[in-house]
């Protein structure tokens, strides 16, 4: 018995080092006084400097802004064409080219990214030559290319909801009296709520990290965040990047406390209210 | 085929009112495969009209047909005099409960209920006087502000009830009301849903596959299989007149045999069943031509047993039993005849103490009346 638990807590702590290390050791080395990333100096160690000369740092600063506007219109729009695609993949039986637009929403999430990107960037360039628009590359066309893809994302989050949803929710409406659009908007919208929402955060965060689609299709003056560290990185690694990574983790990891905290207090009141609930009948 | 009394005087009676609802020759094909099969119903204003039948019968289709989330594949359906065919379910003046309750989980009980109203564009206080009679009414203001999840079986089916009533329906379309409730809940409230629907005069027809329930709720019973409707009448009708062999083996249980019409009178008739030793012979006539294929139903509660042979020569028989099952206020006998054909007898436990009660392998002879057994044709 002690053995088993010995030997299950050393599969535990591996298991963490192996996922946490590099994160710990980058968040300790963004409080590093030294220039090289590498070399603790521990005389002058720990400071906030990297963090001071981030916050004046108009490139990364700007890149930031812009990466996050990017995303939030890419999650929206994603969330938009995504429940559409969602809805007719589950709703609307076995229409004409069902099997194939089912295909090609997914397409997407198995496609290498070099290629989506190659396409795109080979597609918007053809298009500006042929009708003028979209002029030049930057932040739309950075967007519509992250759309394209997070929109599969969020096409199979809502197909999933959808999938379990009791349809005779929305007859009960229609039989009260409520046209179809209105049954939509009161009853079936509220209820896939949640996973338009958690699709919103999943485009939203694959718009933010990514670099290869965002690579091809940007123009000059429109990197984004990643573009920025990417290409700082190739330079030799510094340590501001060190501090703008650890705040990005700390932003995040804070969000995933607060909603699995909510979400399972939720979950928690719920079962609670069911088991009382039930009591009333006898 | 069986000559029956004019009046059934068990049932509550049915006003003579005007029809109601009107189903003609209504088919509803899905592919290949018919779900309803050419029904034509007449449904009376102010009655309980149960569809009564087995799962994949058609009942619940029918059901859907008539709240419009199905057109029919042909036949027309008018509801108060009007053509309801092509209307879509929002534009009906039916309102359906349905099996799962379907209640809105994100709205509390009391939006639930307003739902139905605020398409109708009335005015707040109109709305919120409604809500509250409505909740009074199923006894359920002061869980007004609960979410569905916080509602037990019982109170959501009260729930789905109000939420159906509130818009005044004519027409209340019910789909298994009391599937989901336990024994002791479900009768209670099929009791309160007749006391609603007598309160009320709204005209309410029920799906169901649970005979008992359609018993108890209904005025008049449609019993449906494979689509068509095979029997229209009181429950007492179908209980002691079935017209068919499906119906009578479907409501309730029946002792079934064939036989031969050996004699055939106005006033009664005599039938040979090879499985029985002595001729069935029963006291009204029938329109068959003698010697034609007929099958004797005989239900279990109408068969006596006793140990002395009774002076009769027909209606009666020997076997033993064989098994004998304590239901409480009932038992049931299985007696086993000489050639291994069970009988089902069922006898009412009248006495708590009954000493010289028939027991396990006795010699027993069955007996009933000239009036009992159903002479079934098909």
């Amino acid at each position: 018995m002690k053995s088993r638990g010995w030997f299950r807590h050393s599969v535990l702590a591996l298991g963490l080092a192996f996922l946490y290390l590099p994160i710990v050791s980058m968040i300790v080395f963004s409080f590093n006084n030294s220039r090289l990333v590498t070399v603790w100096d521990a005389a002058n160690s720990p400071t906030l400097k990297w963090y001071r000369l981030l916050l004046t740092n108009e490139q990364i600063l700007g890149a930031a802004w812009m990466s996050i506007k990017i995303a939030a219109m890419t999650a929206t729009g994603a969330v938009i064409l995504g429940t559409l695609a969602g809805l007719a993949l589950v709703r609307f039986g076995a229409f004409r080219g069902r099997a194939f637009l089912s295909g090609m929403t997914t397409a997407p999430l198995v496609m290498p990214e070099v290629i989506t990107g190659l396409s795109l960037l080979l597609l918007f360039v053809a298009l500006e030559q042929l009708t003028g628009w979209p002029q030049g590359r930057g932040m739309l066309t950075i967007t519509i290319a992250h759309v394209t893809f997070a929109m599969a994302y969020v096409t199979v989050v809502v197909q999933s909801r959808l999938t379990g949803f009791d349809e005779s929710l929305e007859e009960a409406a229609l039989d009260l009296g409520a046209r179809p659009a209105k049954v939509f908007l009161r009853i079936t919208l509220p209820l896939i709520l949640p996973a338009i929402v958690s699709g919103w955060l999943l485009a939203f965060t694959l718009s933010w990290d990514d670099v290869v689609i965002s690579q091809f299709v940007a123009g000059p003056g429109s990197s984004t965040l990643p573009m920025v560290v990417f290409s700082k990185v190739r330079l030799g690694v510094s340590p501001d990047i060190n501090a703008l990574a650890t705040i990005m983790v700390v932003i995040v990891a804070t969000g995933v406390l607060l909603s699995t905290w909510w979400m399972r207090r939720q979950e928690r009141r719920r079962a609670r209210e069911v088991q009382m609930a039930r009591r009333d009948d006898q | 085929m069986a000559d029956k009394p004019p009046e059934s005087t068990s049932q509550r009676a049915i006003e003579p009112g005007r029809e109601y609802v009107r189903i003609e020759n209504v088919s509803k094909r899905f592919g290949d495969f018919v779900a309803v099969d050419n029904v034509s119903l007449t449904i009376l204003k102010g009655e309980i009209f149960c569809l009564l039948g087995g799962s994949g019968c058609g009942k619940t289709t029918l059901l859907r047909m008539l709240a419009g989330f199905e057109t029919p594949t042909s036949g027309r359906i008018y509801i108060d005099g009007q053509d309801m065919s092509d209307t879509p379910p929002y534009a009906r003046p039916v309102n359906m409960m349905f099996q799962s309750y379907a209640l809105f989980p994100h709205m509390t009980v009391a939006k639930n209920v307003a739902f139905g109203l605020e398409q109708e564009r009335l005015s707040r206080p109109e709305i919120e006087r409604r809500v509250t009679e409505m909740l009074e009414i199923v006894r359920l203001g002061e869980l007004a502000q609960r979410k569905p999840h916080q509602l037990s079986g019982g109170q959501r089916q009260r729930v789905a009830l109000a939420r159906a009533l509130v818009k005044r329906p004519k027409l209340l379309l019910l789909d298994e009301p009391l599937g989901a409730l336990d024994k002791k809940l479900r009768e209670h409230t099929q009791f309160e849903l007749i006391n609603l629907q007598e309160r009320l005069g709204v005209t309410f027809i029920v799906v169901t596959h649970d005979q008992e329930e359609a018993m108890t709720l209904a005025s008049r019973i449609g019993v449906m299989d494979r689509g068509e409707i095979v029997q229209v009448g009181t429950p007492t009708d179908i209980y002691e007149y079935p017209t068919s062999k499906f119906v009578a083996d479907f409501i309730g249980s029946v002792n079934m045999f064939e036989g031969q019409l050996v004699e055939d009178e106005p006033d009664h008739v005599r039938i040979r069943c090879p499985e029985l030793a002595n001729t069935v012979y029963v006291d009204h006539g029938i329109s068959s031509a003698p010697g034609a294929t007929v099958w004797v139903a005989i239900r279990p509660e109408k068969i006596e047993l006793s140990r002395q042979r009774p002076p009769a020569t027909e209606n009666v028989q020997q076997g033993v039993v064989k098994e004998i099952a304590y239901m409480g206020d009932l038992s049931v006998y299985l007696v086993k005849l000489d050639n291994d054909r069970i009988v089902r007898v069922t006898l009412p436990n009248v006495e708590r103490h009954a000493d010289d009660r028939i027991s396990w392998d006795e010699t027993v002879w069955l007996s009933w009346h000239p009036t009992s057994p159903v002479v079934l044709a098909q």
